[in-house]
């Protein structure tokens, strides 16, 4: 499953809302969990990964989900984007 | 006894044995090693080991600091359980057959140089954290005597050629009364934190580590930014009494933070802040600030090569006044043009910038740049008490002219459905010699003023304050400016609005009585003069400085005024 956002938060992507991701990415352990911007991929169990997105305002950033839990984890997830002002879902 | 000078980073007066907080070499070396089993179980180690400190480091900052503080460290802690990270670094000592702290050492580079490439700065910065977390792992792995902060158990000023963040949060308050470090500045992350810990801090002394010995006597002055080293008994008595009388002080003022400003006859004037960016609120209601006076908008042009976005400066008003929680912002238009440039404006060179095409002069000509703006702060109205003020009015046509702009956009975002606050106050800053004149005027048709005193003295003195030969011209307590003021302030009462000030003059502690006694309803200043001046305003009487204000303009000179005022102060 995935579903694709817009960051809305001036700073872009910063350690405290990526913070939040992985943690979130970690509770669901029977869950793969990516991220994929400007072309590349990485686990969002990994903070530096996530980091090394360099995602700015404007970017458009597409979050993965697959394994048994993934409906859920992919609604953790977007509650942490639109919950910490990071983004919006890209209608 | 040796002087060394740096940057005052946070208040206070320290005095203690140093305490010199070096960190050790962690200088690696590639060794080949066969057990690549026995490293990884090394390396596994040091994870551990590392895992239990910051755990302890994050608990101690959740306790003594907060949890924003903390948050940094729970980064810390995943970056140590980074699968991108430690992956490599076992699948180096395996492959290549070297030792842990090397395979580590150089993994852990290509992310730093990763964040030192990013565009953003903030991202830049993250280099930093990723630099003390391999630090902390590789003390572990080198089996370092890593010199820990919080262990210190006697009273001690903190030594350092610069602090990391962890450092910092492990300075135990009780004993660390005081740090300086070679490098560094007031907005370093080592000076934020002696800040927030409310430790006395100069930072930036460039070799104040070289100088120092353990056990030598220090004081650290962090309210002139000067560290003295080994002082005779004469200049310890001496700032033993400065500390002493600033506790005192700070800790009266702390004690009127959430207090109104009220004269000892009960009257009330409102304490505002003047700020630059949204990052200034945090001070502002530190220091207990009533609102913001002064919000410089130039900030949000200035460091970039093109214009901000009607949403970017959205996003920052709206902000400000978020943060402000309801309390009044007086947001300034655009002040630029003249000294202050915009390259990519383009805009000629001029002979007097000063009385050149600048501020309000340049949006009447440039109206797609001051639309944008307006489109912006109108927009944000609805988050907040937003007031708005036009810089460098000079005539009451160009006041009617911004306000006609303002109105069309104010139309033209309704008419796309835009909600916008009802009641934006809309005022001008009096800082013309003109406008001051013609108060009674302007009165009828503007809801407040902001008195402009930096301005306003050098246009009625025709002294350029950038020019240090006619820096004597630069007399706010000429009659003649308290003239102007006291015009401005009772035109402004006549008409039932307000008149503040938000000019260097009030914060002044001279200027506050005679502005209290002329009737002056809002000072603007820097966010730490408001609890001195709160204090001040606390102690005199309305009634007292109107006689006081009354004299004061029947004065022939400013070193008469002055001497009116210090004739009141015990």
């Amino acid at each position: 499953m995935e579903k694709t956002f817009k960051i809305v938060d001036e700073d872009g992507i910063h350690a405290r809302p990526a913070t939040a991701l992985v943690n979130t990415a970690n509770k669901f352990k029977s869950t793969e969990s990516f991220a994929e911007a400007n072309g590349k991929r990485v686990t969002l169990k990994s903070i530096l990964g996530v980091l090394s997105l360099g995602l700015e305002k404007g970017s458009t950033l597409t979050l993965i989900t697959q394994g048994e839990e993934e409906a859920a984890a992919l609604q953790a997830l977007e509650d942490v984007m639109v919950g910490e002002g990071l983004g919006e879902v890209n209608a | 006894m040796l002087n060394i000078s740096g940057i005052a980073a946070s208040a206070g007066i320290a005095i203690a044995k140093a305490f010199r907080l070096e960190h050790p070499d962690y200088t690696v070396t590639q060794q080949t090693v066969k057990n690549a089993e026995a490293e990884i179980a090394k390396l596994d180690d040091a994870l551990a080991k590392s895992q239990v400190e910051l755990e302890r480091i994050k608990e101690n900052t959740l306790k003594e600091l907060g949890a924003q503080k903390a948050e940094i460290f729970e980064s810390h802690l995943l970056i140590l359980n980074d699968p991108e990270l430690i992956s490599p670094v076992k699948d180096m000592i395996v492959n290549d057959q070297v030792n842990a702290d090397y395979a580590l050492n150089e993994t852990s580079k290509q992310f730093v140089s990763m964040f030192e490439n990013m565009k953003s700065a903030y991202l830049q910065e993250r280099a930093a954290d990723m630099k003390d977390v391999t630090k902390r792992i590789l003390g572990h792995l080198l089996g370092l005597n890593v010199q820990n902060p919080a262990e210190i158990s006697e009273e001690v000023i903190v030594i350092a050629e610069d602090l990391t963040p962890s450092d910092t949060a492990q300075l135990n308050r009780k004993y660390v009364k005081g740090f300086t470090t070679n490098i560094g500045g007031r907005t370093s992350h080592s000076a934020i934190m002696a800040r927030s810990l409310e430790i006395p801090a100069v930072v930036g002394t460039k070799n104040v580590l070289e100088q120092v010995q353990p056990g030598d006597l220090v004081i650290v002055d962090g309210l002139e930014g000067v560290i003295i080293v080994n002082p005779s008994d004469e200049i310890v008595a001496e700032y033993r009494e400065k500390q002493v009388k600033y506790d005192e002080q700070r800790a009266e003022w702390r004690k009127l933070r959430e207090e109104p400003t009220v004269t000892t006859d009960g009257v009330h004037v409102e304490l505002a802040a003047n700020i630059g960016t949204p990052n200034d609120v945090a001070g502002v209601l530190d220091n207990g600030g009533e609102g913001v006076g002064l919000y410089r908008t130039e900030f949000l042009y200035m460091g970039r090569d093109k214009l901000p976005s009607e949403d970017v400066q959205y996003n920052a008003y709206k902000t400000v006044l978020e943060k402000m929680e309801g309390k009044p912002v007086v947001v300034r238009t655009l002040d630029i043009g003249g000294d202050k440039e915009l390259p990519y404006l383009d805009l000629p060179k001029e002979m007097n910038p000063f009385l050149g095409f600048r501020a309000v002069r340049l949006c009447l000509d440039r109206t797609d740049i001051f639309r944008t703006q307006l489109r912006a702060l109108l927009r944000a109205s609805v988050h907040g008490d937003l007031r708005i003020m036009f810089p460098m009015i000079a005539t009451l046509v160009e006041f009617r002219q911004a306000k006609a702009l303002l109105e069309e956009e104010r139309e033209n975002l309704k008419n796309e459905g835009t909600p916008v606050a009802e009641n934006i106050q809309l005022g001008i800053m009096v800082e013309i010699p003109s406008t001051a004149v013609l108060a009674d005027q302007f009165a009828k048709e503007v809801d407040f003023f902001s008195i402009g005193t930096n301005d306003l003295i050098q246009y009625t003195m025709a002294a350029d304050r950038m020019n240090e030969r006619v820096s004597y011209l630069y007399q706010p307590y000429n009659p003649s400016i308290l003239r102007l003021v006291d015009m401005v302030i009772k035109a402004a009462h006549k008409e039932g609005k307000w008149a503040g000030m938000c000019g260097e003059m009030a914060g002044d502690s001279v200027a506050i009585p005679l502005l209290l006694g002329l009737g002056l309803d809002e000072f603007s200043m820097s966010a730490t003069s408001i609890l001195p001046a709160r204090s001040q305003i606390s102690k005199l009487s309305r009634a007292d400085m109107q006689e006081l204000a009354a004299k004061a303009l029947e004065c022939s000179t400013a070193e008469e005024v002055v001497a009116l005022v210090e004739a009141i102060q015990v």
